[in-house]
């Protein structure tokens, strides 16, 4: 009999395993119609890219020796995190976190932060 | 186990949202007026947490409780005992809270949560209604683990200073007092206990400081268990930087300390008795007292909770953050707590609004240094499984231990660069 708590932690399991099926639906052709919808903002984009915000700065606007990336596009930091996912761009730390996404982990989280500095242009 | 989509919805309702029942109550628009987050504790946490919940949605009420007008982090507090930052350097304020986001900033202290009436009750003699609550509370000591150890006595002779401030101001003293050839004994508790790395990073840059300045001094580390956090990379860098001058003592070689005399300056291992100049104790600890009261914790002394939320599992509409939370493989560490208080901002904000949260991921990134130009790191990025928080497999890690020192010098500067960052969007 499975306790409260695994019941609770399968569901949102299961609820976590349907957005990557319907973010893979967003073809590269509407990201920009997407993007230019600020309120649309994906929200697990959303709370998977705050992390970052650790180390390179609230929205990725660093103050000091670790690279910034606030105005950097969608495509750019997702080929960046895939590069250093797979290794082909060396990094100190950055391939070490990148190994804790999927691809479309990596995609949710570089359009979230198309997101935060298209509506502020 | 499979679930049908209508069990699946009956599920989201009575489990995921089921402490949001007052949301869902049937009635109409009820989320509407459901605005009131209180957070109590202004650490990485807590402060975390009232930031991120404002940022999200500007029209909520947040009030956060701390009865310190300034924050000192323990992250860095190290780095003072080498001279390489000073106590105010690592002084963090709420101005910026209040002003920029319109966070309502307390300076008091919490005494009591009504889980009933949703309601915390001020040392001050207010009493705060909210719709939902984070505890933020840190961690407190569990005096009586050592014989002979109390609050008085690390306030006197055997500083723990692991709550910067005051702390780390006297040990700090006592390393500046302490003649040439002085012993210095760092006592690190069994885990969990806050910041695993810290007490190796405190041995590596309290050397840095006896090298230069009284280099026949030693340091002995006498530890409660039998490995510590990026062990193997902290025991190169000693070998490298400070040959014969740090002696780690595990518990299986008689390493854990059992009681204490500060009149002597002694401490008693099974095998010995041992007398320190400097002596640093670090006591085991539990969730600060605050959760201890409420029932927010259990036998393990830590707060269990809904690894999606951080909601308490034994106090509903209660979300527990930081060193205070039971959060599986993460570290009690101040990134760790702010990760976690930005998922438990963004998991509120949802249930406020009648939403399910989403499934998060988790973050940690703890930078130690070893000398100025010589740092090491742990990266971890954490997935929610049906066991509850998991680190993601094939993720995260050490600096690898043939690090070449260009890569370690980087890791130096990035560990500079992770604090200016990390307390901006904290406190900035």
């Amino acid at each position: 009999m499975p306790s409260k708590m695994q019941i609770i932690l399968t569901a949102c399991v299961v609820l976590s395993g349907t957005l990557p099926a319907s973010m893979e639906a967003v073809a590269a052709g509407t990201r920009a119609a997407k993007r230019s919808k600020a309120a649309d903002v994906d929200p697990r984009g959303q709370v998977l890219a705050f992390s970052c915000a650790g180390c390179h700065g609230t929205d990725g606007k660093s103050v000091g020796i670790i690279p910034g990336f606030y105005g950097k596009s969608p495509e750019y930091l997702e080929a960046a995190l895939k590069d250093f996912k797979s290794g082909a761009r060396f990094s100190s730390i950055m391939g070490r976190h990148a190994k804790g996404y999927s691809d479309e982990e990596i995609h949710q989280i570089a359009e979230y932060f198309g997101t935060v500095w298209t509506k502020n242009k | 186990m499979n679930i049908s989509r209508r069990d699946f919805n009956k599920l989201i309702v009575s489990g995921i949202a089921g402490s949001a029942l007052g949301v869902f109550g049937g009635i109409g628009n009820a989320y509407a007026a459901k605005n009131r987050v209180v957070v109590i504790g202004g650490g990485f946490g807590g402060a975390t947490a009232a930031k991120y919940l404002k940022k999200l949605d500007p029209s909520l009420s947040v009030t956060l409780v701390e009865p310190k007008a300034a924050y000192i982090t323990c992250p860095f507090s190290n780095w003072v005992l080498g001279g390489l930052k000073t106590m105010e350097e690592i002084t963090q304020t709420y101005g910026n809270l209040s002003s920029r986001y319109g966070v309502k900033v307390m300076a008091d202290t919490a005494v009591s949560i009504d889980t009933a009436r949703s309601t915390v009750t001020l040392k001050g003699g207010a009493v705060l209604n909210y719709d939902r609550l984070i505890v933020s509370p840190g961690i407190d000591f569990k005096w009586d683990a050592i014989q002979g150890y109390s609050q008085e006595v690390a306030e006197a002779t055997m500083p723990h200073a692991f709550q910067a401030g005051p702390q780390t101001v006297l040990l700090n003293r006592q390393l500046q007092m302490m003649k040439d050839g002085g012993t210095v004994l760092i006592c690190p508790p069994a885990n969990p206990f806050r910041c695993p790395p810290g007490p190796y990073e405190r041995a590596s840059i309290i050397a840095y400081y006896l090298k230069e300045h009284k280099p026949k001094s030693k340091i002995l580390i006498l530890d409660a268990k039998d490995k510590f956090s990026k062990q193997a990379l902290f025991q190169k860098g000693w070998e490298r930087l400070y040959p014969g001058m740090i002696e780690w003592r595990g518990a299986a070689k008689g390493g854990k300390v059992q009681a204490v005399d500060s009149a002597a300056m002694t401490v008693t291992t099974e095998l010995e008795v041992l007398k320190g100049d400097v002596v640093n104790i670090i006591p085991p600890q539990k969730a600060g007292r605050i959760a201890f009261d409420s029932g927010l914790s259990d036998a393990s002394g830590w707060c269990p909770v809904n690894p999606v939320s951080f909601e308490s599992t034994l106090r509903p509409g209660v979300h527990v953050i930081g060193d205070a939370c039971v959060a599986g493989p993460m570290p009690k560490s101040g990134f760790a707590a702010s990760s976690q208080g930005k998922v438990a901002a963004a998991a509120i904000v949802r249930l406020l609004r009648g939403k399910q949260p989403v499934s998060p991921s988790l973050v940690n990134t703890c930078y130690s240094l070893l000398a100025p130009g010589y740092g090491i790191s742990v990266a971890g990025v954490y997935k929610i499984s049906a066991e509850g928080i998991v680190e993601v497999p094939n993720s995260g890690g050490l600096t690898p231990i043939d690090a070449g020192d260009d890569q370690l010098m980087q890791e130096a500067m990035y560990a500079r660069g992770w604090y200016n960052n990390i307390v901006k969007d904290i406190w900035g």
